[in-house]
């Protein structure tokens, strides 16, 4: 890929990624850092690119690994975001109920 | 190859970066917080399904399917089981996993290289390199960070000459990487390479103590956002660069932030650790005693008090005692005593932590307070009840100049007319500093596991009638 439009594409998804977070109330700090964690378990997707071109016993291996790691960070992560975020709900469920 | 596919594979990862976007942007309010969880899983769904026709996905289908769900299905099992206070750990450990994940991206990646079937143009190489080394050190520091937190490692390592060893480990690596770089890689350089990565990581964690792994966490999860982002170029996978980057992002002013409401700076944690500040700072004499009290009491000066605060720290969530604490609350309520619970940024292992806590025993959100808010009411306050919270609550930050957490904010408990510290013994709390408010006059100390104080102290109030 043309360096500069990487580095442009690069440059644009930091500030979004400030931007996104900026205004936060520190009680979702938890919850985004888990839920940021969760996205970055796209990571599975390069790791089955890789296994996909792996010919070598080294190379399945490791690419094995890759997609092994990549989904139990996705995964793992979107559990555990999950499960902090339905405490919110219940307890928004209580507000309005009131 | 399915007609059409080029354009659908691109377009959908397109549409998952969109999703990915618009999924955190949700996350950044509490309403919307779950519905952009749900975009962001989509989204992933999404990307998973498609890379299955990627066009460099030439073989290993079914390798890939049982890593994919092996994979998920222990990760899925082992979050569902762990109990909410543990998951300061958990985070740790999935987001080591996608470190490693990265790091053996390039490990790939390279070894392609070295048998010639890929051609890298050399800052693609510089890159997939560069993006090794910070993924492994998320990977192997996540880990650390992670045992640590499941108090499989109790022990902060800390040796002479540290920093200096840390920094040979870490231009070695650097080094390594620079040599691959030059002379291509090959299966020994690689593998050497790899280890002084991943005993950068271990080696830059080991010294950090207990209180600093949420910054520790936040930063490597901003880590490995940075490394797949880089792994996004390296294999041309725009969605990966832009999920991956916005997370650096905004895991990096995350992580600022939380450093900032320690009243530390990033490097201060990394380079310097709470422990070395301490043994010079913590000998300083304290005034008075310690006084203690007795839960049948404590529970009679709650039950007559018209305000009470209760804040929250890590000692309730070890202990598990958010129901028990909630219970107390509503017994008191019913007695029309006027009850809030304030809770420091820092509270418990990570920002936010005690709000969820609370949130799941089912604690009224309007009930909870920051510190900006709740502080200028302690002196109006007839009780604050302190559970399991140390260092946020120590006026040394506000009185002691030579101490190591002076100038951190803290909840102005003190300034309370009555203090009640429920605390299990009558050590320093994690920073080890001596806690000036556990000698003031108005202070009594409740001795005990958070969990069977707040039994005990709803049988003292229930026995009031």
């Amino acid at each position: 890929m043309e360096g500069w439009i990487a580095l442009y594409i690069f440059m644009l998804a930091a500030f979004t990624g400030i931007e996104v977070i900026r205004r936060v109330p520190a009680i979702l700090h938890t919850p985004l850092m888990s839920g940021s964690n969760f996205i970055h378990g796209i990571v599975v997707v390069g790791g089955m690119v890789v296994l996909g071109m792996a010919d070598t016993t080294a190379e399945i291996v490791v690419g094995f690994i890759a997609v092994f790691l990549g989904a139990g960070n996705a995964v793992g992560g979107y559990v555990v975001t999950d499960r902090m975020l339905e405490m919110f709900k219940s307890s928004d469920k209580t507000k309005k109920k009131e | 190859m399915i007609p059409g596919l080029d354009f659908i594979v691109p377009a959908a990862y397109f549409a998952a970066a969109v999703m990915f976007i618009y999924g955190l942007k949700g996350m950044s309010s509490p309403v919307t917080a779950r519905q952009g969880m749900i975009w962001a899983g989509f989204a992933m769904l999404l990307a998973v399904a498609v890379t299955f026709f990627h066009p460099k996905v030439e073989g290993n289908y079914l390798l890939m399917i049982i890593a994919l769900v092996s994979a998920s299905v222990l990760a899925w099992w082992w979050a569902r089981i762990v109990a909410m206070t543990d998951m300061p750990q958990m985070i740790a450990l999935y987001n080591g996993m996608g470190g490693g994940s990265a790091a053996a991206i390039a490990a790939v990646e390279l070894l392609k290289v070295h048998s010639g079937q890929v051609q890298l143009m050399p800052t693609t190489l510089m890159v997939a390199a560069f993006g090794a080394i910070i993924g492994s050190i998320a990977f192997s520091g996540s880990l650390i960070a992670f045992a640590k937190l499941q108090g499989w490692m109790r022990k902060t390592w800390r040796f002479p000459s540290q920093q200096l060893i840390n920094l040979v480990v870490f231009g070695v690596t650097v080094l390594l990487g620079l040599i691959i770089f030059i002379v291509g890689p090959n299966p020994f350089l690689l593998l050497l390479f790899f280890a002084f990565a991943l005993a950068a990581g271990i080696l830059i964690t080991i010294p950090i103590g207990g209180a600093d792994m949420p910054v520790v966490i936040s930063l490597y999860n901003a880590l490995t956002g940075v490394a797949v982002g880089l792994k996004g170029y390296v294999l041309e996978i725009p969605a990966l660069m832009i999920a991956g980057i916005v997370v650096g992002a905004a895991g990096t002013l995350l992580t600022q932030l939380m450093a900032k409401a320690m009243n530390r700076s990033l490097g201060n944690v990394l380079f310097a650790g709470f422990g070395k500040a301490d043994e010079d700072a913590v000998g300083g004499e304290v005034a008075g005693e310690m006084k203690s009290i007795d839960a049948t009491d404590a529970a009679i000066q709650m039950a007559y008090a018209e305000k009470v605060i209760i804040v929250p720290g890590y000692g309730l969530a070890v202990a598990q005692a958010q129901h028990k604490i909630w219970e107390m609350t509503e017994l008191l309520m019913s007695r029309g005593v006027k009850v809030s619970f304030a809770i420091h940024p820092v509270a418990g292992r990570m920002p936010g932590h005690m709000n969820v806590l609370l949130a799941e025993a089912g604690v009224d959100y309007e009930m909870i307070h920051d510190l900006e808010d709740i502080n200028a009411q302690f002196p109006t306050t007839d009780v604050a009840l302190v559970i399991g919270a140390n260092d946020v609550v120590n006026p040394a930050a506000r009185k002691d100049p030579s101490s190591p957490i002076f100038g951190m904010p803290i909840l102005d408990v003190d300034k309370a007319k009555n203090c009640i510290v429920v605390k299990r013994g009558q050590g320093t709390g994690f920073s080890g500093i001596e806690n000036l408010l556990f000698f003031e006059d108005n202070t009594r100390m409740l001795y005990g596991d958070a969990q069977k104080v707040a039994q005990q102290l709803i049988a003292g109030i229930k026995s009031l009638g």
